[in-house]
């Protein structure tokens, strides 16, 4: 139902191309993470999804049908902003209610299907407020009422957790993911965090600069990075990316190895250390050791409390079977 | 003792600006307490100031004699045709220049206030023949055509800013759902714009209904609005202080109040948003 | 940030008011224009061909001209110095806390509200009459012979009137203005020991500059087209004939319409002239 194609899209502000030509298919029913650090486009390409931007080239199909010259209106798609959008000057009710007016649905309809998604979404109590009476999460809550009561072809969420703080963050973000399961409708979700995009998503779209670097589910990008960028972008805290002689002794301009996959003691090892900075989660501990063969600080993660200290000598041993080899171009050495 | 001092100084600076606000106000004042006198007791000498027999007589005689209601018509025609013409030329054009601004919007904004620099005398001559020539000289049509444009670019400029304020994530939301163009501005952006289109139409009011050259220079007998009606107490044989007293506070009674009300909003739509 | 169908939804959108305000500038402008290059005497033959620049000459050199520039002149600078002095003064005392300062702006505001016909009769009349005029009552509590306003001190009489209608909008633009001023700036000024005529000259006029600066172009603009206070005062005479009032008079009493509308090529350059300082700091202002 729900499937969308991107057929050589590209995208230019002014003359200057802020997307080159790019493929993508998104299939029905996937939950699909754009995900690249700022500026990289990842917005603007759901936007041109939207239809709230015009393509300066190539095709867009949604459920089959070449969608790219079709008003925002018409392509059946919903849309949650970082910022809501709410409509301040109605109620709750109205908010969620505004799209099936606008479909011009009986009175009886709209009714009920506004108290089915209020009745999801726990906003039955709040039906009458107005969107500046509710707390940030249940504003979210409703901006997604406002998109579920469509029953589109797929939602597009830009960004929408930013504005949460962490802690509401963490369960919007089960929430969203708990709907896309019941759904089971197509999503497309632009976020610049990783995490987000590694536990809510299917698949995931890396982006830098409008270009895809890498497509592929959060395990794929996680064991078998393209190139040097997805190495370093995915992953928290993330990849050492090492240069310098010892990884020319391993035939790679780059060596990526990432923290839970260093061990560390104070007894022997390959590479020699002092310890830095540590981070003591409980679960875990991070310790930046600045090595002899390194100029950059190498991060490791050890479980549990380990009782060593700042200023300590300490020896690292990467576990060989996790070590990622980069090309001079940054790409992924098989 | 800073505390006492400041108290003292509050003291002070109340009593200088009451004394001068009242000085300032006292014009207005006169003519309201004048309005109320007899014409005997308007040119007594000394004057008198509060100690009068208070009297309705001059609104009355304003009334019947002067066909009060007739200006007062014309001048709430007027002012609010007008009005309310421009505001619904200037919504779409705002919109435009709001929410899909190019890189000639504000050059085209620019352009729009600077017609309204146009000195009136410059074209009086011009728009009498046109008005002669379409009918609509000496008629509340015409007035309100003429004022309309006058006022246009501060209704565009004032609604524009208003709209700015507005994020544009709002509109694009409503065009998700699935809204066209009018819904999205009748349902979504005028709702939300009411303070600002309020203010907007309240200012405009007060000009159109203060105008002072067109009205009096394109009306004759039917369309004259209350400019014309009070100016035409400066002959001699017009010369009654309190019944000219109660025709000025009813000119000026209903703009007074709409004026209080939208002083905060004066300030923008008068200096086009270059003082906040 | 926008599509082509927006765009072109936004280009349809406006088009009322563009060509509307086109066709208002455009159309009397040419007309104008036509009619400042002919003999055009309605009432004494109609229209007797092209003048060449006749018109602008015989305005230019006629005995009214420079007396009525400097009317002009006189008025608008008068009425600028008054109101921005006194304004700056008013909007300073009006920001100091105070009992009932709401009631203090309102009062100060309203001679803005009334309509510039009622204005002038009233100060002409109930103030200025040199009979029954409270100024006369005034003076001869006093002793004093009282003045014959509107025709011994007609100038400076309109003056008063336009600066009284004008006052309220400097005061409250500066008000607005000096509001905006950050209080922390105040503040470390106080502490840095700078007394309060220092603050004043160092702080606080540099940050009203821009708003004296909008006041003088507006207010410049609308006295420059002062007309009901002279229409209904003096009719222009007793030395109070301004620039409009001249190019009003050519229109409608002389009926010379050719010679009207040459003036009224003038004045048209003379309010561009202000009008494009106006629009630069305008237009500074919508980048920000």
């Amino acid at each position: 139902m729900g499937r969308i194609v991107l057929d050589q899209v590209n995208k230019s502000f002014d003359g200057v191309e802020v997307i080159p030509p790019l493929d993508l298919t998104i299939e029905d029913g996937e939950f699909t993470v754009f995900v690249g650090p700022s500026g990289c486009g990842k917005s603007t390409l759901l936007r041109l999804i939207a239809g709230l931007e015009d393509v300066t080239g190539g095709q867009i199909h949604i459920d089959g049908k070449d969608s790219t010259q079709l008003a925002p209106a018409k392509r059946k798609l919903a849309m949650v902003f970082q910022s809501y959008a709410l409509y301040p000057h109605m109620s709750v009710r109205n908010n969620i209610a505004f799209p099936l007016k606008m479909a011009k649905l009986g009175r009886d309809k709209i009714n009920s299907k506004v108290m089915a998604a209020a009745e999801v979404l726990n906003l039955t109590d709040y039906l009458e407020r107005r969107p500046g009476l509710l707390s940030g999460g249940q504003r979210q809550r409703v901006a997604i009422g406002r998109a579920i009561v469509r029953e589109p072809k797929a939602f597009l969420f830009d960004e929408p957790l930013s504005n949460l703080d962490a802690a509401l963050r963490v369960e919007m973000r089960l929430e969203i993911g708990e709907l896309h399961k019941r759904l089971a409708t197509t999503m497309v979700y632009v976020t610049h965090d990783q995490v987000e995009a590694m536990t809510m998503a299917d698949r995931i779209v890396v982006l830098k600069a409008g270009n895809i670097e890498q497509v592929g589910s959060p395990l794929e990008l996680y064991s078998k990075p393209k190139n040097v960028f997805v190495a370093g972008f995915i992953g928290s805290p993330s990849m050492n990316l090492l240069e310098g002689p010892e990884a020319v002794k391993l035939g790679a301009k780059t060596i990526g190895i990432r923290p839970e996959h260093l061990s560390i003691s104070d007894q022997e090892g390959v590479w020699s250390g002092i310890i830095g900075v540590s981070e003591h989660l409980g679960s875990d501990t991070f310790f930046h050791v600045k090595c002899d063969a390194f100029p950059e600080p190498i991060t490791v993660r050890a479980s549990g409390e380990v009782s060593l200290h700042y200023g300590e000598k300490v020896f690292l041993t990467p576990n060989h079977a996790h070590l990622h080899l980069f090309s001079d171009d940054g790409l992924r050495i098989a | 003792m800073a505390r006492s001092n400041s108290m003292q100084l509050k003291m002070l600076t109340t009593v200088a600006a009451w004394s001068i606000g009242l000085m300032i106000f006292f014009p207005i004042l006169w003519t309201i307490l004048t309005s109320f006198k007899t014409e005997a007791q308007a040119i007594a000498s000394p004057p008198l100031f509060l100690n009068f027999d208070w009297t309705l007589e001059n609104y009355q005689v304003v009334q019947e004699r002067s066909n009060y209601m007739r200006f007062l018509w014309n001048s709430v025609f007027i002012a609010g045709g007008s009005t309310l013409l421009g505001v619904l030329i200037a919504v779409p054009a705002a919109w435009s220049m709001a929410f899909v601004p190019s890189k000639r919007t504000k050059d085209i904004l620019l352009w729009m206030l600077s017609t309204k620099m146009l000195p009136a005398v410059g074209v009086l001559y011009p728009l009498y023949l046109i008005f002669i020539e379409l009918g609509v000289l000496d008629t509340r049509l015409g007035l309100i055509v003429v004022l309309m444009l006058i006022n246009l670019p501060i209704i565009v400029w004032m609604l524009y800013t208003y709209f700015k304020e507005i994020p544009g994530e709002i509109l694009e939301a409503a065009r998700m759902d699935g809204a066209t163009l009018k819904s999205e501005i009748f349902y979504v952006l005028m709702p939300m714009a009411v303070p600002g289109i309020a203010s907007t139409i309240l200012l405009n009011v007060i000009l159109a209904w203060n105008e002072a050259f067109w009205t009096l220079n394109l009306t004759a007998a039917k369309a004259a609005p209350l400019t014309a009606f009070i100016a035409s107490y400066s002959s001699p044989e017009g010369l009654f202080y309190a019944k000219l007293s109660a025709a000025s506070t009813m000119a000026i009674a209903p703009i007074l109040i709409l004026g209080w009300f939208s002083q905060k909003q004066l300030v923008r739509g008068l200096t086009f948003g270059a003082v906040k | 940030m926008s599509t082509n169908a927006s765009r072109s939804a936004a280009r349809v959108m406006m088009a009322p008011a563009v060509i509307l305000l086109l066709g208002w500038m455009l159309v009397p402008l040419t007309m104008t224009f036509w009619f400042s290059f002919r003999k055009f005497l309605p009432m004494r033959g109609g229209d007797l061909g092209f003048a060449g620049f006749d018109n602008y000459v015989r305005f230019l050199t006629s005995s009214s001209f420079w007396p009525a520039v400097q009317t002009t002149l006189i008025i608008v600078i008068s009425v600028l110095v008054i109101t921005v002095v006194l304004g700056i003064l008013l909007a300073m005392l009006l920001d100091q806390p105070m009992w009932g300062q709401g009631i203090v702006r309102i009062l100060v505001i309203a001679p803005f509200f009334v309509m510039p016909t009622v204005s002038a009769l009233l100060w002409k009349n109930m103030f200025m009459d040199p009979v029954n005029g409270l100024f006369a009552h005034l003076f001869k509590a006093f002793g004093a012979e009282p003045v014959i306003w509107l025709t011994d001190a007609a100038l400076p009489s309109i003056i008063m009137i336009v600066s009284w209608q004008w006052l309220p909008f400097a005061t409250l633009i500066l008000l607005t203005a000096r509001q905006s001023l950050d209080s922390e700036q105040m503040e470390a000024a106080e502490m840095d020991g700078a007394p309060l005529l220092k603050r004043f000259w160092f702080i606080v006029l540099p940050h009203l500059g821009r708003a004296i600066t909008v006041v003088i172009l507006i207010q410049t603009i609308f006295i420059l087209s002062t007309f009901a206070e002279i229409f209904v005062t003096t009719s222009g005479a007793f030395d109070t004939r301004t620039l409009t009032y001249l190019i009003f008079q050519r229109i409608t009493d002389s009926q010379n319409i050719g010679l009207g509308s040459a003036g009224g090529v003038y004045a048209i350059i003379l309010a561009n002239i202000v009008a494009l300082f106006l629009m630069r700091i305008v237009g500074k202002n919508l980048d920000a």
